[in-house]
């Protein structure tokens, strides 16, 4: 195998999130030094009781250091966020008494 | 045999794991919001699984190696250079390229978080972002190198460059013997992505 020729993202949550943080700064909402200085105090803390291995872990810090900047400048309430989990947790729920849902979930690429 | 599992799908029943549920959440809230656009994200996944990648920064390796001029412009000004190239990034406008020499191995860094050349290597590999890499890299470069299986001679010096927000960096390195003759599409296959963070050497030509 070549080095470097593994996919970019481990898990599309991982792709999802990314991106949500590059649009931000693509539309001048979010200035790049400012979110890796966020995203460093997130890693620093997020490090001091575990290991991060940069999988999971590295896109969780993510998406905590994303929320907290958006709730922080008032853009969205963890209200709203809340209630939009809880909705789609609920939908997920009623999905998986489907038949054939796995087919649906499967992605073929 | 009642049922057969096929591939990773899901357990039923189960729900996706949580962040997967805020991410959704999140993006929701800001659709609904009118702050982002979905096409728009789709576009730029798009851009970092399939067209973004380390095969860029191989192109540019490949060309310093056989253009002594674009060589010079590249060490001089990198951004510069890579932009006339055609790879250009919000995320990665300063860019500096540190060429490895007989007496001196370049290895990069990010100790902060992960910065990283993204429009020339796409999004870094985990172990670039791992607390581990991120901490020793600076402490015991020798070791990590070595378990990367770059063992150098004694005699070469290793320089870590600490990549930030403001400044990444691509390594350039050494281009491998038996190569010459070769053009800039062969020389760009002998290229890894590891080279290019100076976690390993380029590799050489089949004969």
């Amino acid at each position: 195998m070549t080095p470097g020729s593994g996919p970019a993202f481990d898990a599309p949550w991982h792709a999802r999130v990314f991106a949500l943080a590059v649009a931000e700064n693509e539309a001048d909402r979010l200035s790049w030094p400012d979110w890796t200085a966020r995203l460093a105090t997130t890693l620093r803390d997020s490090g001091l009781s575990q290991s991060l291995d940069g999988g999971d872990d590295y896109f969780l810090a993510w998406l905590d250091t994303l929320e907290s900047v958006l709730v922080e400048e008032g853009r969205i309430d963890r209200g709203e966020i809340e209630l939009a989990r809880a909705e789609l947790a609920k939908t997920h729920a009623h999905a998986q008494h489907e038949p054939r849902n796995v087919l649906h979930d499967m992605r073929s690429d | 045999m009642e049922s057969s599992e096929n591939g990773r799908a899901s357990a039923h029943g189960h729900l996706p794991p949580d962040p997967e549920l805020r991410v959704k959440a999140l993006e929701e809230v800001l659709v609904r919001k009118g702050l982002v656009d979905p096409a728009a994200l789709d576009a730029i996944i798009d851009m970092y699984q399939n067209r973004v990648g380390p095969r860029n920064g191989a192109r540019v390796v490949a060309r310093a190696w056989s253009d002594p001029g674009f060589r010079r412009a590249l060490l001089a000004d990198a951004s510069d250079a890579i932009a006339g190239m055609g790879y250009a990034g919000r995320q990665g406008e300063h860019v500096t390229a540190v060429e490895n020499t007989r007496d001196t191995h370049n290895i990069v860094v990010c100790t902060l978080c992960s910065c990283y050349p993204w429009p020339l290597l796409g999004i870094p590999p985990g172990w670039y972002k791992s607390d581990e890499y991120r901490a020793r890299a600076v402490r015991e470069p020798r070791k990590v190198l070595a378990e990367f299986g770059v063992t150098l001679p004694k005699d070469k010096a290793v320089r870590v460059w600490d990549s930030t927000a403001e400044m990444r960096y691509i390594v350039i390195p050494e281009r491998p013997p038996g190569s010459t003759g070769l053009d800039q599409e062969a020389l760009a296959e002998l290229v890894t992505r590891d080279s290019m963070i100076g976690t390993g050497l380029p590799m050489e030509p089949r004969r």
